[in-house]
């Protein structure tokens, strides 16, 4: 029977069955963070487990790190989660990118960066933006501490069989329109719940024509529809990207992890549980205006009315939601002033991400009033930059030029947004109090954030993009 | 873990849809490393004003639902971060159970963990409990064993859960334990389906 990509890893993780139960899935790599695994290694040692397998164990520390000066933490709490997690890889035996390692950096950026994360993988992380690895054709998805600490003890994870989801994409995007947007707009169409209890497939030209860097950002915003997992099918590009990666396979290793490899696309007449056909062509630059990543739309929408709502409880969340973000319905988010912006996360923070942006920057200068920051997504896409002299157009134009990490996504560091003020922001959530109490979020491209920078207030990046210069950005070059 | 067999509580109400865990439990809260003691903060900043006053309008700020151990919300309750201190907050707050219309994925996986019994309310369900989201009832009884929830006018509603779940919540089960006695077969997996891999799998 033909068999989907998502069916092929699945099937060859299955350790056991529970009778009418879930399945116990093999998990080949499992990252670990500063704050979700604190007390999955505390009830380790209380019920005296080892960790069975930590050489397919990888720990990084991204959420707390200050981007400014990151040895110099101040938080005492975030010092001491710090210091913990150190202190667990150490008594566990466990492979740590500490902030002295040329390896560090956010989790979903280092895992592919790396050549951890490979095709075929079953791979987890106390983190739900797990979902990002799926760009290479592995099962990723996230997990509380209780399952983190199931998987220490374990290596394997008690997992219902999700449901299947085809979203085919249809047509090209147009210039100055990224995966960034195209998520936003699948997500502000069907609902931040409609990947609720599915693994997602992404496919189509528009797929197969995309860098690992924009099918990370596609994968890694599927749990910001709800889904647990997205996926896309290994293909040159993913090879091209992992060869000569430090983790990756090499020599004869690599060739036999390439036959492998070419095997795991869905079969021609795999069935899926849904699918849903996306035609990306009509997609405009996108702009969160609510306190979801559903509450989107494109740059020029005129923002909804909640008496025009269906329902109660959405009116209720309509209203809600424009009165914490200070906005006015009816209007359009043109024009309106943003003070804070923020390119970085794992939706945003790689070297692509950072190219993007600065052509958009690069001989223009910050808007007065405007704090801009860039944080690369690790160390390895901190030093590209630097090879390519990003970091001096970003500067030159105003912009801070920070250490990686996790930074303003979710402001457990001291990268906070004060209440009230806006942020057109890279990250992937602008749920109410995200980037600080009170703070207001817009998610958006990084073309679009580096523009809002610039203008002081949200413009329509594509007026500032001659055709030639828009087209590449997120997209193979023709050779 | 604490089982859940048949529970009787207040029941507090939260009628909004998309409650995410970063209402549940704010990021400054996830910088400690134990599990406990995280009900205090529990939706933090709706609960109180940015100087630390209760905000009198939050439904568990009002007098009615003191002491409440179930809560009742709208649909995809627990969307976003993975953050497990969401569960820990509720559950050291008191609720045993959290009924909603429907829950993201990955919350709802940890509520099983903490001894929380997530329902999945059916559209019957949902409209039957109109008098307690309206406030004219208060309590509510689940019955995990029969699967229903009794309103105090003796009317009730079943809730669909899958069995393994239904049984580690009755029996308070841990589940690492429950792994470890397939020690053999994870043992046989590694051997049979890892091990020729290793080169290309191995770290």
């Amino acid at each position: 029977m033909p068999k989907t990509l998502f069916d092929k890893i699945w099937d060859a993780h299955v350790v056991a069955s529970a009778e009418d139960g879930p399945d116990l899935l093999y998990i080949d790599l499992h990252l670990i963070h500063e704050v979700t695994s604190p007390q999955a290694f505390s009830g380790l040692r209380e019920a005296g487990r080892r960790v069975r397998r930590p050489d397919c164990t990888f720990a990084t520390m991204d959420h707390n790190v200050p981007t400014d000066h990151p040895k110099d933490v101040k938080d005492e709490t975030a010092r001491l989660q710090l210091d913990t997690l150190k202190k667990n890889c150490e008594d566990f035996h466990i492979r740590l990118a500490d902030l002295d390692s040329q390896e560090q950096g956010i989790v979903h950026v280092i895992g592919p960066e790396l050549g951890l994360t490979l095709p075929g993988k079953t791979i987890v992380c106390g983190d739900s933006h797990t979902s990002t690895h799926g760009a290479f054709g592995a099962i990723a998805f996230g997990i509380g501490t209780s399952e983190v600490e199931h998987v220490l003890a374990t290596q394997c994870l008690w997992q219902v069989r999700p449901k299947t989801m085809l979203v085919e994409f249809h047509g090209k995007c147009a210039p100055g329109v990224t995966s960034k947007d195209v998520i936003l707009a699948v997500i502000a169409k069907y609902g931040v719940g409609f990947g609720t209890g599915y693994a997602v497939e992404y496919a189509g030209e528009f797929v197969a024509g995309l860098s690992m860097e924009a099918r990370m950002t596609l994968c890694n915003m599927s749990i910001e529809a709800g889904a647990r997992a997205g996926l896309i099918a290994p293909d040159d590009v993913t090879f091209a990207y992992l060869k000569g990666r430090n983790y990756a396979p090499s020599g004869a290793d690599w060739e036999q992890a390439l036959r492998l490899w070419r095997d795991m696309p869905s079969d021609d007449g795999a069935v899926y549980d849904a699918v849903v056909s996306f035609d990306v062509s009509e997609v405009e630059p996108q702009v969160t205006w609510g306190t979801n990543p559903g509450m989107g739309g494109s740059i020029s929408d005129v923002l909804p009315r909640p008496e025009d709502c269906a329902h109660d409880v959405e009116r209720a969340n309509v209203e809600k939601a424009l009165e914490y973000m200070g906005l006015e319905a009816g209007t359009t988010l043109l024009g309106v002033p943003v003070q804070h912006v923020f390119i970085g996360s794992c939706t945003n923070g790689r070297i692509e991400d950072l190219r993007a942006a600065a052509r958009i920057v690069q001989g223009r200068h910050v808007a007065s009033g405007v704090r801009a920051m860039v944080v690369p997504g690790s160390k390895q896409v901190k030093q590209q930059a630097e090879s390519e002299g990003l970091d001096a157009v970003f500067q030159a134009a105003g912009f801070e030029w920070r250490e990686p990490g996790c930074s303003m996504c979710l402001g457990m560091n001291p990268d906070l947004v004060p209440a009230g003020e806006r942020c057109a922001s890279t990250s992937n959530r602008n749920f109410e109090g995200r980037q600080g109490r009170g703070a207001r979020t817009h998610l958006v491209s990084p073309m679009m954030a580096a523009a809002a920078a610039i203008a002081g207030e949200f413009v329509d990046v594509r007026t500032w993009l001659d055709r030639e210069e828009a087209i590449g950005f997120g997209t193979i070059q023709p050779a | 873990m604490e089982p859940f067999n048949q529970h009787e509580g207040k029941v507090a109400v939260l009628n909004r849809s998309n409650v995410d865990t970063d209402q549940i439990i704010p990021k400054q809260f996830l910088k400690r490393i134990e599990k406990t003691g995280f009900g205090d903060v529990l939706f933090y900043d709706w609960r109180y004003t940015p100087d630390g006053k209760e905000r009198p309008e939050f439904p568990l700020n009002q007098e009615a639902t003191q002491g409440a151990t179930i809560l009742l919300a709208g649909h995809n309750f627990g969307c976003g971060s993975s953050r497990e201190h969401a569960v820990w907050a509720l559950r050291d707050y008191g609720f045993r159970a959290i009924l909603a219309p429907s829950f993201a994925d990955i919350f709802y996986n940890n509520c099983f963990k903490n001894g929380i019994l997530p329902i999945s309310l059916s559209d019957t369900a949902w409209t039957g409990l109109t008098p307690v989201i309206r406030g004219e009832m208060t309590r509510l009884t689940i019955d995990l064993p029969h699967q229903k929830i009794i309103l105090q006018n003796g009317e009730s509603y079943e809730f669909p859960i899958a069995d393994y779940a239904k049984q580690m919540l009755l029996l308070g089960l841990d589940d690492i334990g429950i792994t470890l006695r397939y020690q053999q077969d994870i043992d046989r997996y590694e051997l049979n389906k890892r091990q020729p891999y290793q080169r290309v799998y191995g770290l």
